[in-house]
């Protein structure tokens, strides 16, 4: 179509060359601006409660925020976090071979594992393993209904920190199991034949082939399955380990200041998810190698 | 000594029988193109050459040794897993989507088997793994990741990285068939040099002209078996039977 056929809109009847030279305004929404005024006055509300009302305690907040049984039960913390992650990882990775295994009792074997531990609260898992001791008064090697080798007092070598570690890993194992198992199927069959043509061996391909590329899959779900952990190993106090939350109680029920020590536990937290969450996005980006969408931007 | 024998292969899949009693030699040095409609069971009867199907019944024999299997009393029993993928070793294959390792740069990927199998000195596999990816044209995309490749480009780099292991005999599962029409020359020629080179290979194809060209001998397949096999001016120019005779009227 020709400029002389143009639709004689109002803009038709302008001098083109004159409206280029105008600024461009943006419409306003009035909308957004109401729903912002709103917005804001709730936040200011919060705010100003949160600072005048006395029962928040913020003195007591600073005088406990780096109190020793608080640092002590932080360490607790990190260290049920880590231990329980790692243990999760270890029994997920395993539990996902043998579910993806061509043998039928190894994969019986994994779906049962993954269905008891998935399939029951973790609370009550907890309090199982806080009574192991009344189920198993002894842990011992020996032959199955024969003699016993070795033996030991269940309440001797299985302290409670043990139990909790247990309780949160087993557990984990389940979830990661499922996260792990999607991550390796994610990966196209291509690439482990490719590697098996080559003469790599099942594990050999699983190590150098599959798993780098499932990792940029696994990550993500990970990470916020070690965030969701930092904050699930406060269930440990069922059974009385003495990690961040539990020794919070520990104080507030001696001074009854339960808000501001609460306040101390929560702060110590958040503060923790952050960095995790800091060092989660660091973490996927150093996976990320070979992605596509990078690879078009380099 | 790289012949392939294949002797009154069988296989079947759940049932259907897909390789119905082949019979086939590939002389060493030999190149030999297996053509045939989709679903006729060629690329099957590639993939037991390295055992990556098994067979129901019959035998291969690469280099005169039986493989992925081995004689138990007077039946044969799976060879042992290490056994295979020494054998695999041995032998390269490319694939139709080329399946390079994603993670790994075309570098990498060419360096990984001589490092990781033969234990080759990290040094030495590089300079090796930089001559093929010259050798295929590529001497400047060595950094790139499969993803930063084109279809033909990952194609030679599959094929240098098979190439990597120092096979006696190469197998082709339809090399450019995911290939854009204008990428497929590239890879073809690559072929070539290396059939020039001497290589055994076995390459399952549409593309008739190569096969005409470079091929030795040429099998025609269909439905499980292999209903003609022979010079390629001959089975290609002059199919005898009718079914290889539709086959190539559609094709060609």
């Amino acid at each position: 179509m020709t400029v002389s056929e143009l639709p004689s809109t109002a803009e038709a009847r302008h001098d083109f060359a004159e409206l280029a030279s105008r600024p461009v305004l943006k419409r306003k929404r009035p909308g957004q601006l109401i729903a912002m005024v709103v917005v804001g006055l709730f936040a200011l509300m919060g705010a100003y409660v949160i600072v005048t009302n006395p029962g928040f305690g913020w003195p007591t907040v600073a005088k406990y925020l780096f109190d020793v049984r608080i640092l002590d039960g932080l360490l607790t913390t990190i260290e049920l976090t880590v231990i329980a992650m790692v243990l999760g990882l270890v029994i997920g990775l395993v539990i996902a071979v043998m579910r993806m295994s061509d043998n039928v009792l190894l994969r019986g074997v994994a779906g049962a594992y993954i269905w008891f531990f998935r399939g029951t609260p973790l609370l009550v898992q907890m309090l199982f393993w806080g009574f192991a001791a009344v189920l198993f008064p002894t842990i011992g090697i020996g032959i199955p209904g024969g003699p016993m080798l070795v033996e030991w007092n269940t309440n001797d070598v299985l302290p409670l920190f043990v139990a909790g570690i247990l309780g949160l890993g087993l557990n984990e194992g389940a979830y990661m199991a499922e996260i792990v198992r999607a991550g390796l199927m994610g990966v196209p069959a291509g690439q482990s034949e490719a590697s098996h043509a080559m003469g790599f061996s099942r594990m050999e391909t699983l190590r150098h082939v599959v798993i780098p590329q499932a990792m940029k899959i696994i990550l993500p779900p990970v990470g916020n399955e070690t965030i969701s952990m930092l904050k699930t190993t406060s269930l440990v106090i069922v059974i009385g380990v003495g990690d961040l939350l539990y020794n919070t109680q520990q104080i507030y029920a001696r001074n009854l200041q339960q808000i501001p020590l609460l306040i101390v536990a929560s702060l110590w937290y958040i503060l923790l998810t952050t960095i995790l969450s800091l060092v989660q996005a660091r973490i996927e980006k150093r996976y990320s190698r070979g992605n596509t969408i990078q690879a078009r931007k380099a | 000594m790289s012949e392939v024998q294949f002797l009154n292969v069988h296989k079947d899949f759940s049932g259907m029988e897909v390789l119905k009693g082949i019979n086939f030699t590939v002389e060493s040095g030999q190149v030999a193109c297996l053509i045939g409609p989709s679903g006729s069971g060629k690329s099957t009867l590639l993939r037991c050459v390295n055992h990556l199907e098994t067979t129901s019944s019959g035998t291969i024999l690469v280099g005169g040794r039986m493989i992925g299997y081995e004689v138990h009393g007077d039946r044969l029993i799976e060879a042992h897993q290490k056994d295979i993928n020494k054998r695999r070793s041995r032998i390269g294959m490319v694939f139709q989507s080329f399946n390079l390792f994603g993670h790994m740069t075309a570098l990498e990927n060419v360096m990984m088997g001589p490092v990781k199998l033969l234990k080759v000195p990290k040094a030495q596999a590089e300079a090796e793994a930089r001559e093929l990816l010259a050798k295929v044209g590529l001497a400047d995309r060595t950094g790139h990741y499969p993803a930063q490749l084109s279809g033909g480009q990952q194609q030679r780099v599959a094929i240098a990285r098979a190439l990597s292991m120092k096979p006696d005999l190469m197998l082709f599962d339809e090399p450019t068939s995911a290939l854009d029409p204008e990428l497929v020359g590239e890879v073809l020629d690559v072929m070539k040099a290396l059939a020039r080179d001497g290589m055994t290979m076995i390459v399952v194809t549409h593309e008739m002209g190569f096969a005409r060209e470079v091929a030795d001998v040429v099998a025609f397949m269909d439905s499980g078996v292999i209903v003609e096999a022979g010079d390629p001016n001959e089975i290609i120019s002059r199919p005898q039977h009718e079914r290889t005779k539709a086959f190539l009227s559609k094709v060609l």
